[in-house]
């Protein structure tokens, strides 16, 4: 596969980084490092185009084809550039038996977009996702890779009123059943610095 | 065998005085995540013992224990430990199922994130009893939560010497792989999280071999669920008679069950197995909020059993369950309530099991992603017919048994259970044209 000569590479400045995550698997299973390497590009270019596709084959030493082939599997790696903030509404049984349908058609309505779409502004996009493993404290809405629980109409109103405004706030960490305590996700986030 | 006779009763209920909660005593405790909070609380303390013991000895203990596997399939542990081939010199990988995505389970989320360190000392004990100096913990991509807080914990098990080059003092070096799945409900089938650990399309692969002969990069490998893995730690840190003593005749221990639907507690609980619904949903969870026809035991895999006062008093165990046709599954139990279409809740099981199709196997693709949701699609637009009621059962019929891997069987028995108990519901919305249970507001203001 040729170089797409326009393009920087992505882990041409990131030469570190780069050999952390290859230095993860073993010589003889390199190709482990696929899917993060696949996860870098995407969580700081919100897709991973042909050229990034290209890239990952020749760190790795594949083909493109079999890069593409094993992204192409999984429905969490973007082609195209997802928005801002990509809205995640799981409509699987548990979610659906307390609303996600509907709340699906309030986002539709409310974000004039319909499941898979991107507004022209980039800001949101929409996808309906199955299963998140949030069955205890439905239903739940994943904001690019933050959980918010328990979404009211009221509370999903305001979360969509927020993000309009670039002020989405921190999620409360909920869990419903033995030891039921809400806590702010992010600030009690320690252990090793 | 008078000692049998004197045995105290085996701990059945939550509310045993004798019972105490381990594997989900700290989630929700402030730092609970922390490698301070957990050694204060006695963590490693399990590992450091299990060091101290030989290998063979530690797989011994589990199987003792009567721990089966937690993640679905409920296979014996300690047996799956002794299936590792003797130590020949290749290396040997200890892997972690946390690809958590059967709809109805969401207790292994809370141990990765809350609890992280219960996961590496698990870990740690299962690579000692197996020979395996190296562990792989795969977590589904959209658990970014657990992957940080596993991360972290991580690093401070590896500046602690628990991790490395002779972990807690011992000659014992082990080390963990922290790897991100991308949302493929399929990478919880073991062969398939294999594949895609090792950057492949996460296709299953053929058995035997099974993964203790070959297994991440063709190594011997014994891949464990989250849940198992931390409920080894306290078999070790308390014994196999004390784990053995809780449950009934083939279910050993405690379990975390959750529940989900229109109850008045949903979450996760922890209770002994043989456990009863009724404790679960009334006792823990408040009971439902409003009037109930069934209820689905261990995720949407497996199949439902009707609502009764009977159903209520079953002991959630692996025997009792299979005896009443379904499963215990992840013991994530999903309550259905009278007010919805049985037909839209299996079309939402199917359209589930459609996505995750990875379209390997004719059965799976031509039945569970292709013509399956289609005949849902039409029975809901009012457009069925009997015939298609024939045709749909048959077709479940035969994708049973007939895949590659067990994700064709987790959508048809369900399915079949949808028929079995609720035909009538069907057979109203062909006849008619509209369900017996119209689509209602169901959101929460």
């Amino acid at each position: 596969m040729h170089q797409l000569p326009t393009v920087t590479p992505f882990f041409a400045d990131k030469q570190q980084l780069l050999s952390e995550i290859l230095g993860r698997y073993p010589n003889y299973g390199q190709r482990s490092a696929l899917m993060p390497l696949l996860w870098e590009v995407q969580r700081a270019e919100r897709h991973v185009s042909e050229a990034r596709v290209a890239e990952i084959a020749e760190i790795l030493g594949l083909h493109a084809t079999e890069v593409k082939g094993a992204m192409s599997f999984y429905g969490t790696y973007h082609e195209h550039p997802v928005g801002r903030y990509h809205l995640q509404v799981c409509r699987t049984l548990s979610c659906a038996l307390a609303g996600a349908d509907e709340m699906a058609d309030f986002l539709e309505d409310e974000l004039d977009l319909v499941n898979g779409e991107t507004d022209a502004e980039g800001r949101f996009s929409l996808q309906f996702v199955e299963c998140l493993g949030s069955c205890g404290t439905a239903p739940v809405l994943q904001v690019n890779d933050t959980y918010f629980e328990r979404v009211s109409r009221s509370r999903c109103r305001a979360l969509v009123d927020a993000m309009r405004r670039d002020a989405l706030p921190e999620p409360t960490r909920e869990r419903g059943g033995d030891n039921e305590a809400a806590e702010p996700a992010v600030a009690t986030e320690g252990g090793a610095t | 065998m008078s000692d049998v006779l004197d045995a105290p009763k085996p701990i059945t209920s939550r509310f045993d005085p004798r019972f105490e909660t381990t594997l989900y005593a700290h989630v929700g405790a402030a730092g609970s995540h922390t490698l301070a909070y957990y050694q204060a609380h006695g963590g490693y303390e399990a590992a450091r013992k299990a060091l101290g013991m030989e290998p063979k000895a530690v797989v011994d203990e589990v199987k003792a224990s009567g721990l089966r596997g937690r993640g679905g399939a409920g296979f014996p542990t300690g047996v799956k430990w002794s299936f590792m081939p003797p130590v020949d010199g290749r290396q040997r990988f200890i892997v972690c199922n946390a690809d958590e995505s059967e709809p109805g389970s969401f207790k292994d989320r809370y141990l990765l994130e809350d609890d992280p360190h219960q996961l590496i000392e698990g870990m740690l004990i299962a690579g000692w009893a197996i020979h395996a100096t190296k562990g792989v913990i795969y977590v589904r991509g959209e658990y970014y939560h657990a992957l940080e807080r596993m991360r972290v914990a991580i690093e401070e098990a590896r500046a602690a010497g628990i991790l490395g080059t002779g972990v807690l003092g011992s000659g014992f070096d082990f080390d963990l792989i922290l790897h991100r799945g991308a949302g493929a409900y399929i990478c919880g089938e073991e062969t398939a999280l294999m594949n895609s650990f090792e950057g492949l399309r996460a296709n299953p692969r053929l058995k035997p071999p099974f993964p203790a002969q070959a297994g991440v990069y063709g190594l011997p490998t014994t891949i464990n669920n989250v849940e198992s893995f931390c409920a080894a730690v306290h078999v070790m840190r308390r014994g196999a008679a004390w784990h053995a003593a809780m449950g009934t005749d083939d279910s050993k221990g405690m379990k975390l069950y959750q529940v989900s639907g229109p109850v008045a507690r949903p979450g996760v609980y922890e209770l002994p197995m043989g456990a009863t619904f009724r404790e679960l949903i009334f006792d823990l969870a408040g009971g439902p909020t409003e009037s109930a026809k069934a209820l689905i035991p261990g995720g949407s895999s497996t199949p439902l059993l009707p609502w009764s006062e009977a159903t209520l008093d079953l002991p959630m165990d692996y025997g009792t369950m299979a005896k009443h046709g379904s499963m215990l599954g992840t013991g994530g139990v999903i309550v259905i309530p009278e007010a919805k279409c049985i037909v839209d809740a299996f079309y939402n099981v199917v359209r589930f099991y459609a996505h995750e199709s990875c379209g390997k196997c004719t059965p799976c693709r031509e039945g569970v992603a292709t013509w399956l949701p289609k005949m849902y699609q039409k029975l809901l637009a009012g457009q069925g017919t009997r015939e298609d009621l024939v045709v749909m059962e048959d077709m479940v019929k035969n994708m049973r048994g007939t895949a590659f891997c067990p994700l064709a069987d987790a959508c048809a028995m369900p399915v079949q259970a949808s028929f079995k108990h609720f035909r009538h519901e069907y057979e109203h919305l062909v006849d008619t044209g509209t369900s017996m249970y119209p689509r209602r507001r169901e959101w929460a203001e």
